[in-house]
């Protein structure tokens, strides 16, 4: 006769899982949200008020002008 | 007058007969039975059937149903003191009720090269059509892919300074005139 092993866990075993994995998920997704803030949000909205603190809208349009996109003013000569 | 051709086997069939015995008739067992192949039985869906899944422990018949009689001689046995059974004994009896035990059914096997391979074969031929396909049946592409007519359109892109801040523009060195390193 082989020796009495240990009852098996019967009850509790959805709840021992969701513990875990809730802590796992809450985790990855605050981590996943923070990642893409950094990355791709703040770096955004950093190029932009970079670009527009040297930026001439006269200036630019001149530029645009003067290489003849426009139909309603023609180029400087 | 030509003769009839009867193709569809249900016509033959139909005739004469009620709609369920047609039904037996027509299904693959009826098929072969009546082309003179060899029938394997079909399983009768309405009974208790033996299953081995993992999530469902207990099938509801055990899985040999013919016992031969060493078989019956075991089960007269089982039927006294188990203590008088041999390990070989209980794993004979073992067997009679199931077919895969937990080990047998967990156990890997090398399906998934099979139908990866399979996929992947599939995957090829399919590349040889299309390839075909832009080799004989597309139209001539639009003037508009010329590299010349493309160079104009970068060059008309960075004029109207197109997204300069993230996008085409922005990759664009307007003092040296040439792409941002």
């Amino acid at each position: 006769m082989s020796s009495v092993i240990a009852k098996p866990a019967m009850r509790g075993l959805l709840a021992k899982r969701l513990r875990f994995h809730l802590a796992v998920a809450f985790t990855l997704s605050i981590a996943c949200a923070g990642a893409f803030k950094v990355a791709v949000g703040d770096s955004r909205k950093k190029a932009y008020a970079d670009f527009y603190k040297k930026y001439d809208a006269m200036k630019s349009f001149e530029a645009m002008r003067d290489a003849g996109i426009f139909e309603s003013v023609k180029p400087r000569k | 007058k030509t003769p009839r051709v009867r193709k569809m086997l249900g016509f033959s069939v139909f005739r004469g007969t009620n709609l369920l015995r047609a039904r037996g008739l027509l299904s693959a067992v009826g098929v072969r039975a009546i082309h003179g192949h060899e029938v394997a039985k079909g399983e009768d869906l309405s009974v208790p059937m033996y299953c081995d899944r993992k999530d469902s422990p207990l099938p509801d018949i055990p899985y040999v149903q013919k016992l031969n009689t060493e078989q019956e001689a075991l089960k007269e046995k089982e039927k006294g003191s188990w203590k008088n059974l041999t390990n070989e004994e209980k794993i004979a009896l073992y067997r009679i009720a199931f077919h895969q035990s937990y080990a047998d059914m967990c156990k890997s096997n090398s399906e998934w090269k099979t139908v990866m391979g399979g996929t992947f074969i599939f995957i090829g031929f399919t590349g040889l059509i299309v390839w075909w396909q832009t080799a004989h049946v597309y139209p001539p592409k639009p003037h508009t892919f010329n590299e010349e007519w493309k160079e104009k359109q970068a060059k008309r892109m960075l004029d109207m300074q197109m997204n300069p801040i993230e996008g085409f523009a922005s990759k664009w060195d307007y003092e040296k005139n040439e792409w941002k390193k």
